[in-house]
């Protein structure tokens, strides 16, 4: 609709077109151009370094190391080396099990916790979600050392993931917080007229409220999942002394020094890490921006 | 009014049911909020005042880690110092730059779709992906970016390797993460009222005048929430300058292992990196307590100053 603009104003006769009508046609074809050269400049900075990284993956080592821009032959090969390296199946395991878990445990407690924080008047309301976005605002380094103590001295879980995994099914703060904002956004009736058709709050919870907030829950989900991916601090806290439970981000960092002259295997390597956030990231594009847009406006 | 019509003991009834199903529905979180925050914000200012090395009983020893870490502890005013360099520095460019792209964004008419993606792709790569990758872009002797720089005869820095160079490289990785505060402001963007742009137009205002009196005015809620969630952010910063250190010192480590941080010359040593070679390396348990209750009382206090001037940022709680 606004593309066509430019065809469109491009349309009258030229005999007709007089002189003043002329000058802004062509000022706004300057500007027109000005800002999708803008742009595209602008977007060279985001894309190059996918460009160069996906490039140097597929270089043989000695051109890797050369600084050279494209490759003289393709070895494609270079991700199948990546998959045969000793441990990066098991960090792929450990990713996998930390990320699906963690964003399953996250959705099962948020969504009650959110519900109830969203519409039940109860007193203590407010301070309890004044609580929670506090949470939100604490940094994570104040809190881990006693906590890595109970895990390590008392539960001896310490060189697992389950430090990590476990919490989150008692409530992430952050995944509460963004829930009961999108579920304010469901009209109060809906429960009401569940509530005179006698439906419990459970089965109105469930069949009412999870459904209409879909996309809520999605973006609470997708969000979660790649914290947890992304995840690097945890893991080094948690599972960095037991090579067996290393993720892909504790893993990535320690193959540079494994591979320590091979750019192009760990360049490979680190877009086989991306690979993942980049697939769902196109099948949920939408669910994403909501989640962010919805943070970043009502947070 | 079918609530008054009941007889008290059923009213008492009802409440309590009401009470009982509000704590079902919070149990996981009640459960959670004081085992996984409470316990471990107390233990930490219990053990801010011990002598503890996780290996004997602790001791008490009184304020002696406050005085120790405030006053003696080596490598204190570079984790500082940096913290603070980024919180400005970055933060202020993230916003202006995250803002200038959603301008762009909202100014494209021809493929808007894809240059919103190619804008937004990068915030979602892990950082520690992220951060080997631009060592390697970054790396002097091997790294494209240097590659091209030389073949376009401009002097290219040592990025990552050289102190001066190595935080404003942890900038330009971050502003390349942009993504999420375009997002924001794109959508703050938008929701400007049209009439307002064509009021200002008949007034007589151009393009800045526009920008001046009707965008900037709506927007400052939204920056104002970039700058103070990005304040928390960066005081907590930590993945990228960790292994951006740590993979251009060039030296074989893998995670768990002793290094000095902050490499190039303390460039990139940030206070919650401090916080976790304290606690996880040296094992002095006390100081890492101290340390982290103070990035704790400064994350706090900005947040609360910066909030007092605009008390519109809680009012979605309502």
């Amino acid at each position: 609709m606004v593309t066509t603009a430019l065809t469109t104003r491009r349309a009258p006769a030229r005999g007709t077109t007089t002189g003043p009508a002329r000058r802004a046609h062509r000022t706004r074809l300057l500007h027109w151009i000005a800002v999708h050269a803008v742009a595209l400049a602008a977007a060279l900075f985001f894309v190059l370094p996918f460009v160069f990284v996906w490039l140097t993956s597929v270089m043989s080592d000695a051109q890797a190391m050369s600084g050279a821009l494209w490759p003289h032959e393709w070895h494609w090969s270079n991700y199948l080396t990546v998959f045969e390296t000793p441990g990066f199946l098991d960090w792929w395991k450990n990713s996998l099990l930390y990320a699906g878990l963690g964003t399953l445990f996250t959705v099962c407690s948020a969504v009650p916790v959110a519900h109830a924080l969203a519409t039940f008047r109860f007193r203590g309301r407010r301070t309890a979600l004044l609580l929670v976005i506090s949470t939100m605002m604490l940094p994570p380094q104040v809190i881990v050392i006693p906590m890595y103590l109970v895990w390590a001295q008392q539960l001896h879980l310490a060189g697992s993931l389950w430090p990590l995994i476990l919490p989150m099914a008692f409530g992430d703060a952050y995944s509460i917080f963004l829930l009961r904002q999108f579920l304010l956004t469901i009209p109060r009736e809906y429960l009401e007229a569940a509530k005179v058709d006698g439906c419990g709050e459970l089965r109105t919870l469930l069949k009412i409220i999870v459904p209409m907030a879909r996309p809520g829950i999605a973006a609470v989900a997708l969000f979660q999942f790649f914290f947890c991916w992304n995840d690097y601090f945890g893991p080094q806290i948690y599972a960095a002394q037991n090579p067996a439970s290393w993720t892909l981000s504790l893993g990535l960092e320690s193959f540079k020094s494994a591979h320590s002259v091979n750019w192009n295997l760990t360049m490979a390597a680190t877009l086989l890490v991306m690979a993942p956030v980049m697939v769902v990231f196109f099948f949920a594009q939408k669910a994403f921006v909501e989640g962010v847009t919805l943070t970043g406006v009502k947070g | 009014m079918a609530s008054t019509a009941l007889a008290p003991p059923a009213l008492r009834r009802k409440r309590r049911r009401e009470r009982l199903r509000t704590l079902g529905f919070l149990s996981p979180w009640l459960v959670g909020f004081p085992v996984f925050f409470g316990y471990p914000l107390i233990a930490t200012v219990y053990f801010s005042f011990m002598h503890y090395n996780q290996i004997e009983a602790p001791e008490f020893v009184g304020l002696r880690n406050w005085t120790y870490v405030l006053t003696q502890m080596p490598l204190l005013g570079p984790a500082l110092w940096n913290t603070l360099w980024l919180v400005v520095v970055m933060v202020a460019l993230r916003v202006v730059f995250g803002l200038g792209i959603g301008l762009l964004v909202t100014k494209i008419k021809t493929g808007a779709g894809l240059f919103r993606t190619a804008f937004y792709l990068p915030y979602l790569a892990p950082p520690v992906a992220a951060t080997v990758a631009f060592v390697f872009l970054l790396n002097p002797g091997t790294g494209p970016v240097n590659g091209l720089l030389g073949a376009l005869g401009i002097p290219a820095p040592a990025w990552f390797n050289d102190p001066a160079w190595a935080k404003p490289s942890l900038v330009v990785l971050s502003l390349w993460g942009i993504g999420d505060l375009m997002v924001i402001f794109v959508a703050a963007l938008l929701d400007v009222p049209r009439e307002q742009y064509e009021a200002a137009e008949l007034d007589g205002a151009g393009s800045w005048g526009k920008f001046r009196y009707v965008t900037w005015p709506s927007l400052t809620p939204i920056v104002l929430f970039a700058v103070v969630t990005g304040v928390v952010q960066t005081m907590q910063y930590y993945t990228q300058a960790l292994v951006a250190g740590k993979l251009a010192s060039g030296v074989s480590i893998g995670p768990g292992t002793v290094i000095q941080p902050g490499y190039p010359d303390h460039a990139t040593l940030t206070v919650p990196q401090l916080v976790y070679s304290l606690g996880f390396q040296n094992f002095n348990t006390g100081a890492a307590c101290v340390l982290s209750l103070v990035l704790f009382v400064l994350a706090m206090a900005v947040t609360t100053l910066l909030l007092r001037k605009r008390a519109g940022l809680l009012r979605a709680e309502d």
